[in-house]
């Protein structure tokens, strides 16, 4: 049970506005590229116009006598440091600078710094390369035929082929198709993508010669992890690096990976003994950095005539660019892509996933998303429509013979995963409820008479989320615990450290929350700090919705050991013993007696001036948590949608979106993390894609189009919720940042399918832009 | 450092004159951001895109990525940190807060350049007339909805300030 705090504490419910919008909002944040430090000078990139080349030579001498120009660093000078290769975040390594060739179009060839940013851009377009042109690989399907030329030359294995993952029970699954009276398969490509977070990665590195110190301000979702990486690769003592992660314009996943910017800075900092900033173009992040997806997937399921499924199996390739620097836990190279049996009670499941490189950008990180489980809810939910189809059942009928039901958590799935709870119908139910299910399959009954389409579209999602319990996940061995480190002054008021890293999501105010919970001191007398390795507790940062799940459970845990001290010090002042005490949110009472209590901030107080006797004095506590399970979040959306015969497009009539993310900390934080979400899904599903020619150029690398859904056709969307606590989590709550992002595109393209369904169109791959939808219509005969 | 063609400017911003002296291919937010320190217009994008750089020209809302500085030069720049007078913020950045309508805050400046225009010229906006007036500022985070309630939040309260003759 909760307990209901006062609004003037704040705690668990309340809708406490953000403290940390006051900045923003007068254009006083404090971003990475606000960042000055006295004599700073910039870097810029020099980047390769071909996918696959020979780098035959670099001729920057004519750069370097530009006057204002300080260093031109090409991968040879990296090479002399031995830092022309940097480890990815997964069994790879990654070129920082180009040396012997290139691999993707606009990886790095040569760095340039410069006095003022505009000399360095003037420089970088000074550096002569001379390339020998390779052929190129893109189509991810023929990187292991015979005629394929091989990318990576460094690695022992002279094959394009980088890892084959499998899990399930291939021959139960199998022999399951085999007997099904119904099976229904779907193909489905989710395109490569890309986070892009409103700003760009970028860095100053300041390197003082005298203390032999780092001070590296970055664009960091993971600050700590940051840390040890350079300390491992560049062999600086780790208590000499700082990392600071200012704040961060949205993050996304796309600032989780290292990049050769950073090292190259850091070089030149060192180098040239002068801070280096060096912030990225919205070109060169939409290009070279973490891109999300390029799953080319298929999956089978088996079931009865009525609907019960017995087997789902899945078979993916996995497009991974040029270097393998995707962010998954260490035993995990798809990530939590094994969570594909969704919410569904499968006797049996098996699961193969293959990599591969292509002359690509490096990636795919976890775009708003636990680790490729929007890949996953993504295709299980499309290929349950797809069985609906075949079976002519509604879907959601479809759906609810099929839910793991309420009374079998926690449930091991045939794929491995111990779900922890779930009441999937009861959400399922109030979605179809709050929509107007059976008047919307009338309407379009109506409609469809009079040539009109129209569709609805369902998705009952489930998450797997809150990486991780340190016995399966590691990043780089790191095990995936999280902290806080609470320390009450005299005077009640609070600072919390967080492990942890906001990048929008309101961590300030969240987390101050769980400590006005927990201890009733007010949210308002508590300051969160993240993000500066000096000061803040070791930590793996913030993405795959883990912010909650473990630093906001060790925020909990910390303030309930301050607590257990303050019993100590308030039964020393009220002379009883603990026992007779008795706590609400804010005060100790002795039992019996109310009007004989101490506050918490009577009790720090205390705890500076007149603890008991042998007692260590002050107040505070760190935890570092190791949560013993993943959190695993679920919910339905349902879309409605209108589409336009004469021009194809898509009109999103209505959404609702009900989640269940357990106990929720601050309502209108998770309401807003559920719109924004829902407008990155309708991004995916309807305009986005990062896709390359046949020579590896790049289509999609800049905002003119790459797009970003705008105010215009961005729909009104319905929230709501269900609440099933996680059982093991120290206050019942799961993470909900990205389930929306991870359950909406399935209910767009589910919507859009559903409208043209009677035309015989059973799949279409995203993004499901006017001009494919118009396509298709032609084909069919209805357009207009 | 490299001797340029330098031309000399001056450029009233947010109610105070700047004379500067300024390559003529520096571009009016690199002026606004690195010239004056005034980092809270922001730069998201090289394509003119995004707003995040949005400032008021003689009060019209314009991308700064994509007009020199040398442009502006006898004209009058309006910034973000020119909003709030006196120390009081103002309705629409009240409006942001308690409605929820920022998240990283990356966009907020230049949603909040855009939507003051729009409220000087249309005081008492429909949604729809809302969503077209920012539909040239990108934002990743909050998905507009409680941006365009933030906005009618400053629509009511400067509307209700004007009756009452404040």
């Amino acid at each position: 049970m909760i307990q209901k705090t006062s609004p003037e504490i704040g705690g668990f419910g309340h809708s406490v506005k953000r403290k940390e919008d006051l900045r923003f909002i007068q254009g006083k944040g404090n971003y990475l590229d606000d960042v000055r430090l006295p004599g700073m000078v910039y870097g810029h990139m020099v980047r390769s116009p071909y996918a696959h080349a020979r780098v035959i030579a670099i001729r920057t001498e004519e750069a370097k006598k530009l006057p204002g120009v300080l260093a031109v660093i090409t991968g040879e000078d990296l090479a002399k440091a031995g830092l022309a290769w940097m480890p990815t975040l997964f069994h790879d390594k990654q070129m920082v600078l180009a040396t012997g060739k290139v691999l993707f179009q606009s990886q790095e060839v040569a760095f340039v710094v410069a006095e003022d940013q505009y000399t360095a851009a003037d420089a970088a377009e000074l550096v002569e390369v001379d390339y020998e042109e390779l052929p190129v690989l893109v189509d991810p399907h023929k990187s292991t035929d015979a005629d394929a030329p091989i990318l990576r030359e460094d690695r022992e294995e002279k094959s394009n082929h980088i890892f084959h993952w499998e899990v399930g029970d291939r021959d139960a699954t199998e022999q399951k198709m085999k007997s099904a009276p119904v099976t229904a398969k779907l193909k489905a490509f989710f395109p490569r993508c890309h986070p892009a977070p409103l700003e760009t990665c970028g860095c100053v590195m300041d390197f003082n010669s005298s203390t032999g110190k780092l001070t590296a301000w970055m664009t960091s979702q993971a600050p700590h992890a940051h840390r040890t990486v350079f300390a491992l690769v560049a062999g600086i003592p780790e208590q000499n690096i700082r990392v600071i992660a200012p704040d961060i314009g949205g993050g996304f996943g796309n600032k989780v990976p290292v990049y050769p910017g950073y090292v190259c800075a850091a070089v030149a900092a060192l180098t040239i003994g002068r801070p280096v900033k060096w912030v990225e173009t919205r070109s060169e992040n939409l290009q070279s950095t973490g891109f999300a997806r390029d799953y080319h997937m298929e999956a089978e399921l088996a079931s009865d005539k009525e609907g019960h499924m017995s087997a789902l199996r899945v078979k993916v390739l996995a497009d991974h660019g040029a270097f393998n620097a995707t962010a998954q836990p260490t035993k995990f190279p798809a990530g939590l892509f094994s969570i594909c049996t969704g919410s569904y009670d499968f006797s049996s499941a098996f699961c193969e996933v293959d990599g591969v490189y292509t002359n690509k950008a490096p990636g795919g990180v976890a775009y708003r998303c636990s680790f490729r489980v929007t890949e996953a809810a993504y295709l299980i939910e499309r290929a349950m429509d797809v069985l609906a189809q075949e079976l002519k059942m509604d879907p959601a009928e479809l759906r609810r013979r099929n839910f793991i039901p309420p009374d079998k958590f926690p449930y091991l799935c045939p794929l491995g995963w111990n779900y922890d709870s779930g009441n999937y119908e009861g959400a399922l139910n109030l979605a179809l409820e709050k929509i107007g299910y059976t008047e919307l399959r009338q309407e379009q009954a109506e409609k469809r008479k009079k040539g009109e389409l129209m569709g609805i579209g369902i998705s009952s999602f489930t998450e797997i989320v809150g990486a991780g319990p340190s016995h399966t996940f590691d990043i780089l061995g790191i095990k995936m615990f999280d902290s806080a480190e609470l320390r009450v002054h005299p005077t009640g008021k609070a600072i919390m450290r967080m492990g942890t890293k906001s990048q929008g999501q309101g961590h300030e105010t969240t987390y101050a929350q769980i400590v006005a919970q927990e201890l009733g001191i007010p949210a308002s007398d508590v300051v969160i700090e993240e993000g500066d390795t000096d000061t803040a507790p070791y930590g793996l940062g913030t993405y795959a919705s883990r912010s909650t799940p473990t630093s906001g459970a060790a925020a909990a845990l910390a303030s309930r050991k301050v607590r257990d001290k303050a019993r100590k010090i308030a039964a020393h002042l009220l002379e009883v013993s603990e026992e007779d005490l008795e706590w609400e949110p804010g005060k100790f009472s002795v039992k019996g007696a109310p009007g004989k209590s101490k506050t918490i901030q009577e009790i720090a107080f205390a705890a500076y001036t007149n603890f008991p006797e042998g007692m260590e004095p002050g107040l505070e506590a760190v935890n570092y948590y190791d949560p013993p399970n993943l959190t695993f979040p679920f919910g339905t959306y349902v879309a409605v949608v209108d589409i336009d015969k004469g021009t194809g497009e898509v009109k999103v009539r209505k959404f609702v979106a009900i989640d269940d993310c357990g106990n929720i900390i601050n309502p209108m934080i998770v309401e807003g993390q559920v719109h924004g979400g829902l407008t990155e899904g309708l991004a995916i599903a309807f305009m986005q894609e990062i896709s390359y020619d046949e020579s590896g150029n790049i289509q999609g690398g800049t905002f003119m189009d790459y797009l970003v859904p705008t105010a215009i056709e961005t729909p009104h969307w319905e929230t709501g919720h269900t609440c099933t606590p996680s059982p093991h989590h120290p206050f019942g709550a799961k993470g909900v940042g990205e389930s929306p992002n991870v359950g909406s595109p399935a209910a767009f393209v589910n919507a859009v399918v559903d409208a043209l369904s009677h035309l015989g169109v059973k799949h279409i791959d995203m993004p499901l832009s006017p001009w494919k939808i118009w396509q298709i219509l032609k084909e069919k005969g209805v357009a207009e | 450092m490299t001797t340029k063609n330098v031309i000399n400017i001056t450029v009233k911003v947010n109610g105070k004159d700047h004379t500067a002296a300024v390559e003529p291919r520096l571009l009016l937010v690199h002026f606004i951001r690195e010239v004056l320190a005034l980092t809270g217009t922001h730069i998201g994008c090289d394509t003119t895109s995004c707003g995040a750089c949005t400032i008021l020209l003689d009060g019209r809302p314009v991308k700064s990525c994509t007009v020199f500085a040398v442009q502006v030069d006898g004209r009058e720049v309006s910034t973000i940190e020119g909003v709030a007078q006196n120390g009081a913020l103002h309705p629409l950045q009240e409006g942001f807060k308690e409605k929820h309508g920022l998240q990283c805050g990356f966009c907020t400046p230049g949603m909040i350049m855009s939507t003051y225009a729009l409220l000087q010229k249309n005081p008492q906006p429909t949604e729809q007339d809302i969503r077209w007036g920012i539909s040239g500022n990108l934002c990743r985070c909050t998905g507009y909805q409680n941006i365009v309630k933030a906005v009618q939040y400053a629509a009511e309260k400067l509307s209700a300030k004007k009756e009452t003759g404040e």
